[in-house]
């Protein structure tokens, strides 16, 4: 796919990656019987020292997308490459070295510590495993690294349990820290925390990024903390990026009817901004993976289908009048000052559809 | 009229380590087909709070007065909350994988709700489950009343809680934390499906949440929660333009977007909650305050009323006129809090924090 808009510096580059999980049948001869389609052809790049966001809802692969482009799990199709070395289709083994470049920071800090070791071993790890560092050496950097995140260095022997959610998440951040990544994935490094811990954690990324040029991909559902964080933003939908493009661009003129909707359910903490808004409320769920609609993938749930959009699945590709970095894979782009229809209609007449017949 | 008022409600649980005082003398009140927004972040006695009030804690040592409807709650016994629960007031529970019973259809779960309480029967009653199931927009309802709960997701699972609640028509509906678990257009829809319910049958609601956002969208009044007690209490506007109290204030430096400008860099409030144990004496705040002075060490607080409007009460030491957002006013209490301190009050984390000028990762 043409992709003018790339001209900086490329630092990972994956093309049409494919990720499909088998659903197997049978007791003693397991065949196959379908597979979810969780990421379904997704290219992007990003670029050395900048914040890619990543959006979507549950289940839209945007976690799975997350362990394809650092090779935890391995690629159904497609092409991966690294700081210049193609990865798709390395052992284990053979991605180690490559390892050291990529890490990730997860979601749940109290499922993403070995409770049974302690703090200066998990972070510690990392220099282990590489053969980087040992012994009284190895306790410098860790405490080191401690520091950095903000963590007290003299709580090296404390067990994962000694520490709040805020903290855990610091040990996190250290250990991704340990190996000097170019890249870390951040998997929705702050929806399990407190508002006032998150902004402590939104700050350290910051802050971190500064001092070391580190590359983010962040993964959030919360839309105003990746606005807050992102230079460029992707927007998922079944496996496919329905739209990326600067974060300025996304914000104020979002093309995909999806991404109106996403931006417009999502509420800021401001009383007459959040009550003004007319919200588009999508009606429905989103659609199994396993079975994904024809056509556009979100033509069961937009406002704006017509009939071309079930039969031909749209482009990413950038619309009339657009910046070169902005893509929206839509056959009917939304045009600026555009009305989308908001669908509160259909809730208001459930309702009194309801009260019409329940007895009081 | 006032539906529900709570005064000076304590709530404290014996444990081995010590009384855990979860509640330490809170008092508000509902207006009816109002809505009341309770914000804080975990461990601050949101939710022990309104279950204290449906009388499910057992074990914790209640004291204080919670007055629904002309009726003292928190002296009823179990058959005449029962004849409450579900019918007067509602409860959307957090997590709604263990409040659904795994054993059973959520079809029955929702037809039982409705059987406890008025003389319907069992077919009707089924009826009326599918009605509910449309209405919170789960689809193929006929199909869904027959599932189980393991068998739906969790955003399903959520609605069914949903449609259980409003199954009665209740008179409040206390909902705590109803779409954290929710990805955002499904919140959009519930939260558009609850204020259109409040506005046909004129419920009053009580959200219980750490989403500012929420607050921001459907509260009339807010209520701010730290560490067991009320610290702040306003309307919706009020709050979130003049706050008083150091904790609204860092509440909302620390959500991007909802200090103004995007991109300015999050001032978060640095610390964590305290434990419930072992309570900070004086304003529980004054561990993590900024602004913290030699008297906040030593006393706590009360509710004093903000002259300005918009029925605002808020419990700190700072001058009742000093609200809002924004540098200017920080430095006004900076200044004020600079002139009060003393010995102690210097070396506070928070406050040395503050002076530093940086963000001290605690």
């Amino acid at each position: 796919m043409p992709d003018t808009a790339v001209d900086g510096d490329v630092l990972l580059n994956a093309d049409e990656i494919v990720k499909h999980f088998p659903i197997k049948e049978g007791i003693f001869f397991k065949h196959q019987v379908g597979s979810v389609k969780a990421v379904d052809g997704v290219s992007l790049k990003v670029r050395r020292g900048e914040t890619l966001g990543l959006v979507g809802e549950t289940g839209c692969g945007k976690s799975t997308l997350a362990r394809c482009i650092t090779r935890l799990f391995p690629l159904t199709s497609g092409h991966l490459t690294f700081d210049g070395a193609d990865l798709s289709k390395l052992s284990r083994s053979q991605m180690r070295p490559y390892r050291r470049g990529m890490q990730m920071i997860f979601q749940d800090p109290y499922g993403s510590l070995n409770s049974r070791r302690r703090v200066g071993s998990i972070i510690g790890d990392p220099l282990a495993i590489h053969n980087i560092a040992s012994g009284d050496e190895r306790k410098k950097r860790v405490q080191g690294l401690m520091e950095v995140v903000g963590l007290n260095p003299e709580h090296y022997n404390r067990f994962p349990a000694e520490f709040s959610g805020g903290q855990r998440q610091r040990i996190g951040v250290a250990r991704a820290l340990a190996l000097h990544p170019k890249l870390i994935v951040c998997d929705e490094p702050v929806s399990a925390l407190d508002v006032s811990i998150q902004a402590q954690i939104i700050n350290l990324l910051e802050d971190l990024q500064g001092e070391f040029g580190l590359t983010y991909v962040f993964i959030a559902h919360d839309l105003a903390v990746v606005q807050h964080v992102s230079d460029r933003v992707a927007v998922m939908y079944l496996g496919k990026i329905v739209e990326v493009a600067d974060v300025k661009d996304l914000y104020s003129t979002p093309r995909h009817p999806y991404t109106n909707a996403l931006l417009s359910a999502s509420v800021v903490a401001d009383p007459d901004k959040a009550r003004v808004r007319d919200r588009i409320i999508l009606t429905g769920d989103v659609p199994s993976p396993i079975n994904p609609p024809s056509g556009c993938r979100f033509h069961t749930r937009c406002p704006k289908a017509q009939a071309i959009c079930s039969t031909e699945e749209p482009l990413l590709q950038t619309a009339a009048g657009d910046p070169a970095g902005h893509m929206t894979a839509c056959h009917f782009p939304v045009a600026e000052g555009e009305k989308l229809a908001s669908g509160k209609a259909t809730i208001l007449h459930a309702v009194e559809g309801f009260l019409a017949e329940a007895p009081s | 009229m006032t539906l529900l008022a709570v005064d000076n409600l304590t709530v404290s649980f014996p444990t081995a380590d010590g009384t855990v005082q979860a509640v330490r003398g809170l008092s508000f009140s509902v207006e009816a087909g109002k809505t009341l927004g309770v914000v804080g972040e975990s461990g601050s006695g949101k939710s022990v709070s309104a279950l204290t009030m449906l009388g499910l804690n057992p074990g914790a040592d209640i004291t204080g007065s919670a007055v629904f409807n002309g009726k003292e709650l928190l002296t009823m016994n179990q058959q005449q909350l029962r004849q409450i629960r579900g019918a007067d007031i509602a409860m959307i529970f957090q997590d709604p994988l263990s409040s659904l019973h795994p054993h059973f259809r959520v079809g029955w779960q929702i037809a039982e709700a409705i059987r406890a309480h008025t003389s319907v029967n069992k077919r009707d009653a089924k009826t009326q489950a599918v009605e509910l199931l449309r209405l919170v927009n789960i689809p193929q309802p006929e199909r869904r009343v027959e599932a189980y709960p393991h068998e739906m997701s969790g955003g399903m699972r959520q609605r069914v809680m949903i449609a259980m609640a409003l199954a009665l028509k209740p008179k409040l509906l206390i909902a705590d934390e109803p779409t954290t678990a929710l990805d955002a257009t499904v919140q959009a829809q519930l939260m558009e499906l609850l204020v259109q319910m409040q506005n046909e049958v004129g419920m009053a609601m009580i959200i219980i949440t750490h989403d500012l956002g929420v607050i921001a969208s459907v509260a009339d009044e807010v209520l701010v929660m730290y560490a067991g007690r009320a610290s702040e209490r306003a309307d919706a506007r009020t709050t979130f333009f003049s706050p008083h109290h150091p904790y609204t204030r860092g509440l909302l430096g620390s959500v991007p977007s909802a200090t103004g400008v995007v991109g300015s860099r999050l001032t978060p409030i640095i610390g964590s909650p305290p434990s419930l144990i072992s309570v900070p004496t004086g304003c529980g705040f004054h561990p993590r305050c900024p602004f913290a002075m030699e008297m906040c060490i030593d006393d706590q607080p009360d509710l004093v009323e903000i002259p300005a409007g918009g029925h605002h009460v808020s419990a700190c030491w700072l001058p009742p006129e000093m609200t809002g957002v924004g540098v200017a006013m920080d430095t006004a209490r900076q200044r004020y809090a600079s002139a009060h301190r003393g010995v102690r009050s210097s070396k506070l984390p928070g406050v040395v924090a503050a002076v530093e000028g940086a963000t001290v990762y605690a």
